[in-house]
């Protein structure tokens, strides 16, 4: 998940669909985000690659709508709804999964264990 | 066998501490070593040295293969052999008396040289300004103000000069060099050839001329005596200045137990530099104690004694070369492989000794203060008052040292400097202490550690009998790696000069105004 800036970023993603879930008067997602353009990367107990920036889920609640739809904490979140949320601060980024117009939010999430399976998989089929 | 016929200091070694074991071993020794050359092919052959060089060797250095015990069983207790007097001793005593009577000669040559050429140097110009009043009087052109005020000037500047050259040569001579000091030599020459020559402008000129001209004359004196001033400031720049700025950091390490400094210097000579050394030797190292070293030679010793090696196919078989190179081999193979417990009788003999040294050091401070309560200093109304039975420091000092000098003597013992401080000087001491309100720390400060060597009597000095063994000339100068030795008479102090590196500098510039600073934030929102 290393990027070299000014070139275009590739990664295996999942694409993810929540739905929120209204309490009282709010809409809930369940998770907790972390990180940002504005934030301090290297306080980032996720991220490979210390000095990326991008927006992580730091706690999900378990039994959630995040949880439900296959959020998992470490996750890295490349899109939200269509947006690039790769080069956001922390307050952008909140807003836009926030948006109280938007039931659904659909998250593009990148994690380590997705390269590595469609490495493996691929090697298979090389092998094949 | 052989080894009873020559006396050696290893068999002897061994022969008191083995006994009957010796040949046992041995012969253990060789059937191990021949049967693991039948099993691997790690084991070294040992062939065929005879035993003529090896006990050739050890009879050279037999008398220090002893160890310490040895000398407390002898009768004749006169401290260390550098200090008892022998055949040797004198002989080179006497050789010392010819040498320093050789140097002061030198001395003396240089000195009325030097005397020599500063009279000829000052009688100069007032000789010039005499001679014309003297050989043509009457056809001499009288002098007028400008004249006389050259006079003035001309006293004046002699009179400088005369304190400058006080103040630069006439010094109490620091020491006596190997070779002449090269700048000192090349400044005389230097001024010799320029009064010289003004002399023999002046005789062909204006003495055979005689020339009527008197200011001009005044004017030449007045010139000379600039000019010798301008060499006497090329002398202070080459005799003081150059080397005040460090260039090179030489390391000095005494050769016996590995003391070292580092000190810095600037552009000399190999024999001013050693000088300069010296010099900050006597006042840094702590005082030569040869007393401490025997521990480690009787452990060296104690690792070649138990080993011997035998020529068992009988003598004048191999060259002489191969002989010495297979017999250390054989030794060292030999060594490698016997289980070596030394390293265990050192760590327990160092923690006894540590701990007896501070066993008399606690009982040596406690002795010392209680001896110290025993005067009191009298006030000045109380002087006058009761002249009873009042002490001056060195009868005060001879009444309270018998109280703590047996203490002290056991723990000089123990750290084996009893050679270095006699009665007579500890009582001066202990005078000198009373006299300046010492505490009894402050008098024991000296004893407890060693100190420089100009603190001891001057018979540790040993300052004349230092050689400077140098393989470069030692009137060149210092250079990068330049290694030289000085040897006084029982250590040599090895130095090796380094230059200091020549340092490139460039320059940043930060406006005071760029430092600013950001906040780092983490923070966590849950959406």
């Amino acid at each position: 998940m290393a990027y070299v800036p000014g070139n275009p970023v590739t990664a295996v993603v999942e694409r993810i669909e929540i739905q929120k879930l209204r309490e009282g008067e709010h809409l809930i997602l369940g998770f907790s985000i972390g990180g940002g353009i504005d934030q301090d990367p290297l306080q980032n107990p996720f991220s490979e690659d210390k000095t990326d920036k991008g927006v992580y889920v730091t706690r999900i609640t378990p039994g959630g709508p995040a949880d439900k739809a296959g959020l998992r904490k470490g996750d890295k979140i490349m899109q939200v709804n269509g947006w690039d949320v790769t080069m956001m601060t922390h307050d952008q980024a909140r807003k836009r999964l926030t948006k109280k117009k938007e039931d659904v939010v659909r998250l593009l999430v990148t994690r380590k264990s997705l390269e590595e399976a469609v490495k493996k998989s691929m090697g298979h089929s090389y092998k094949q | 066998m052989d080894t009873e016929s020559t006396y050696s200091g290893y068999s002897y070694y061994s022969g008191r501490s083995r006994g009957s074991h010796r040949h046992g071993e041995r012969s253990r020794d060789r059937h191990k070593s021949r049967s693991k050359d039948s099993r691997s092919e790690k084991s070294v052959t040992i062939n065929t040295p005879p035993a003529e060089p090896l006990l050739g060797d050890s009879a050279v250095r037999g008398e220090q293969v002893q160890d310490d015990n040895w000398g407390e069983t002898t009768t004749a207790v006169t401290g260390t052999s550098e200090h008892s007097l022998s055949q040797e001793d004198i002989v080179r005593i006497t050789k010392d008396l010819e040498d320093s009577v050789g140097l002061d000669c030198r001395r003396y040559f240089t000195l009325t040289l030097a005397v020599i050429l500063g009279l000829l140097v000052f009688l100069t110009p007032l000789a010039f300004l005499v001679l014309p009043h003297l050989l043509w009087p009457e056809r001499l052109q009288s002098c007028g103000t400008a004249c006389e005020g050259l006079f003035i000037s001309v006293a004046f500047k002699l009179l400088i000069l005369l304190l400058a050259v006080w103040a630069l040569f006439f010094r109490p001579p620091r020491a006596g060099l190997p070779r002449v000091f090269v700048f000192r030599a090349l400044l005389a020459v230097l001024v010799l050839l320029f009064v010289v020559s003004y002399w023999l402008f002046y005789g062909v000129r204006i003495l055979d001329s005689q020339d009527e001209n008197y200011q001009g004359i005044v004017q030449y004196a007045v010139s000379l005596v600039d000019a010798l001033l301008f060499i006497h400031y090329l002398a202070i720049v080459l005799l003081e200045l150059r080397q005040l700025q460090p260039c090179f950091s030489v390391c000095v390490t005494r050769s016996t137990d590995g003391e070292t400094r580092h000190y810095n210097l600037g552009q000399l000579s190999i024999q001013r530099a050693a000088l300069a050394i010296l010099e900050h030797y006597y006042c840094d190292f702590s005082v030569h104690n040869p007393a401490l070293l025997s521990a480690s030679k009787s452990r060296a010793a104690k690792h070649l004694a138990g080993l011997k090696v035998y020529n068992v196919d009988g003598p004048g078989n191999n060259a002489a070369s191969g002989l010495a190179h297979s017999q250390s081999r054989a030794m060292i193979a030999a060594a490698a492989r016997r289980r070596d417990s030394s390293h265990n009788e050192l760590y327990y003999e160092e923690a006894e000794h540590e701990r007896r040294v501070r066993k008399r050091k606690a009982r040596l401070v406690v002795a010392v203060e209680e001896a110290f309560t025993h005067i009191k200093r009298m006030q000045e109304e109380e002087q006058k008052k009761a002249p009873g039975d009042v002490m001056d420091p060195r009868e005060a000092a001879q009444a309270i040292f018998p109280s703590m000098a047996r203490a002290l003597q056991k723990y000089l013992r123990t750290t084996k400097q009893q050679h270095c401080h006699s009665m007579e000087s500890i009582q001066q001491h202990l005078a000198f202490c009373i006299t300046n309100n010492m505490t009894p720390k402050a008098f024991l400060e000296s004893y407890l550690s060693p100190g420089p060597t100009l603190q001891y009597s001057r018979d540790h000095w040993l300052a004349r009998q230092w050689t400077l063994i140098s393989e470069a000339s030692v009137t060149s100068g210092l250079k990068d790696g330049t290694v030289f030795l000085l040897k006084c008479v029982d250590f040599n102090l090895v130095v090796t000069a380094k230059k200091i590196p020549y340092i490139q500098m460039s320059e940043e510039y930060i406006d005071p105004k760029s430092h600013k600073f950001v906040l780092r934030l983490q923070s966590e929102t849950s959406v």
